[in-house]
């Protein structure tokens, strides 16, 4: 995706959430999905008539982005439902970007919405059936991350424990950010001695269930100067997919996001050691940690070592999810979108309490299925173009 | 337009699930395998990029090793295992280990097939059992 795209051509230049956490009864996924896109744009000081891009996905409507246009009354020059479970909005940054760069929009709005928290989660999303799978009860996702967990732990010696470090830095981060869904502190014997769900995994290694959503605007790196907020210019972009079933996961401790963020620095001319802010999608601890190693800030293998002693938690050497992440800020379902939002508002220097001082360069990396497709995007400011 | 069968493929009498299921039925659990005798599961109309030439059916010794594992206590119900398990064929599926405590399963545990029966709606499938204890 990323060979002939120019590095810094779009930006970022609005985002919001919509309603978070349990929504007001009979709230729709669109409406969800519009509130997001009504706050994206007040955010950058556009409007309706500015958007002729629309892309969006969600687990609960089968055709969203032609749903969003109808209920904004839009008909845009390029529309794209594209769904890849929660890295679905990476790759819509990617495939935006090239579309403005074509010539095929200008003004993208990206939009996400869920109310499976309000609905009822066997409501909402019914699973794939799998004869190869299914008989066999595996609670999906959780039992294919924790698959993947046993086989870290197996084989470098990762312990319950260290990820248990990972929940414990994310509800830190979360209690720096007033619109988490967790408030309350968590000790590493809370996780360890929580209702295990799928072992190695308990409840809190585990993301929550909530509602929400919201959008993102994205436009030219031009068409961005000239408006509200400063523009987080998308540096570089990578996308991989290695298999849908975890039963067809080629090695359980490697993920798409070595191949997919490898894409993403050569385009930014990055490295790990350039990204100022790390936010990645943390479906369940184990994610966090393999994506820490694939994305190259520490070796395959260290992960459990490197996220000890607070290490990624605020005050830690290395700032990883701030917004307190899927563990503890919130997840609707396909958490990407908010991955994102949180890179945008680090690189404009708005996070408050949680803000990541003299932040210029964000990774932003989503996670699909069970660990099966990767996205990545880096932004920067102005200084990192 | 007068003659369409150059360009409409023979209709599969059974598909890849089914020809699965009837290996099992018989007690034998089949994979596929391409020109250059590489393995594949689970089970395709032809093979995907990277295999080589057609797909042929041929089965398996049934013993393997434990690749990776999991276990889910619901609430009321005994704790069941969920396990992949690497084929010495070359191939890996999804299982359960069986036999042995749910939480007694571990990487590296040699293991062997016994098919679990078709029940109602649900065709057979194939299951495990620690070597040591089979």
């Amino acid at each position: 995706m990323s060979a002939n795209l120019r590095r810094g051509s779009a930006a970022i230049v609005g985002v919001a959430e919509s309603d978070l956490g349990e929504v007001a009864a009979g709230m729709s996924v669109i409406d969800l999905m519009a509130q997001g896109v009504h706050g994206a744009l007040a955010d950058c000081g556009l409007t309706l008539a500015d958007v002729d891009g629309v892309f969006a996905a969600a687990g609960q409507s089968r055709m969203p982005s032609t749903a969003l246009c109808e209920y904004l009354g839009l008909k845009p020059r390029y529309h794209d439902s594209t769904m890849m479970g929660g890295s679905s909005f990476m790759t819509h940054v990617a495939h935006a970007q090239a579309a403005i760069a074509a010539g095929l929009c200008e003004v993208a709005v990206i939009a996400y919405g869920s109310t499976q928290r309000s609905a009822g989660r066997k409501n909402v999303a019914p699973r794939d059936y799998n004869p190869y799978e299914t008989p066999y009860r595996p609670l999906t996702p959780a039992s294919a991350y924790a698959l993947a967990a046993s086989r870290h732990m197996h084989q470098y010696g990762t312990t319950r424990e260290q990820l248990a470090q990972i929940a414990v830095a994310a509800r830190q981060w979360a209690l720096l950010n007033p619109a988490a869904w967790e408030k309350e502190p968590l000790s590493v014997a809370q996780v360890l001695n929580a209702r295990m769900v799928s072992h190695p995994l308990t409840v809190r290694d585990c993301c929550l269930v909530t509602d929400g959503g919201g959008a993102l605007v994205l436009t030219s790196a031009e068409r961005a100067k000239t408006l509200r907020k400063r523009p987080a210019y998308v540096l570089g972009v990578g996308e991989t997919i290695s298999h849908q079933n975890i039963s067809s996961m080629p090695d359980l401790t490697v993920t798409g996001a070595a191949t997919s963020g490898a894409q993403a620095y050569t385009m930014a001319g990055l490295k790990p050691q350039d990204i100022d802010v790390v936010q990645v999608y943390d479906a369940f601890t184990i994610t966090t940690l393999l994506f820490l190693e694939d994305l190259g800030f520490c070796p395959k293998g260290e992960g459990g070592r490197f996220v000890s002693e607070g290490a990624i938690a605020p005050g830690g050497k290395l700032a990883v999810n701030t917004n307190g992440g899927g563990l503890s800020y919130c997840h609707p379902g396909m958490f990407g979108l908010f991955v994102l939002m949180e890179a945008v508002r680090q690189v404009r220097g708005e996070c408050g309490a949680r803000q990541v001082q003299g932040c210029e360069t964000a990774i932003a990396h989503g996670n699909g299925g069970v660990l099966s497709s990767q996205s990545t995007v880096i932004l920067g400011g102005a200084s990192a173009l | 337009m007068t003659d369409s069968s150059s360009n409409t493929p023979a209709r599969l009498a059974a598909s890849p699930l089914e020809q699965y299921r009837a290996f099992l039925a018989r007690g034998e659990l089949a994979f596929q395998v391409d020109e250059a005798g590489r393995a594949l599961f689970y089970p395709r109309v032809a093979a995907p990029a990277g295999y080589r030439g057609e797909l042929r059916w041929a089965t398996s010794g049934g013993l393997g090793t434990v690749y990776a594992t999991t276990f889910i206590s619901p609430k009321g119900e005994p704790a069941y295992n969920v396990a992949l398990i690497d084929m010495d064929e070359g191939f890996r599926l999804m299982s359960r280990v069986e036999s042995i405590p749910a939480d007694q399963v571990r990487i590296g545990m040699r293991v062997k097939v016994r098919v679990h029966p078709a029940e109602g709606d649900e065709g057979p499938y194939p299951v495990f059992d620690p070597v040591e204890t089979a």
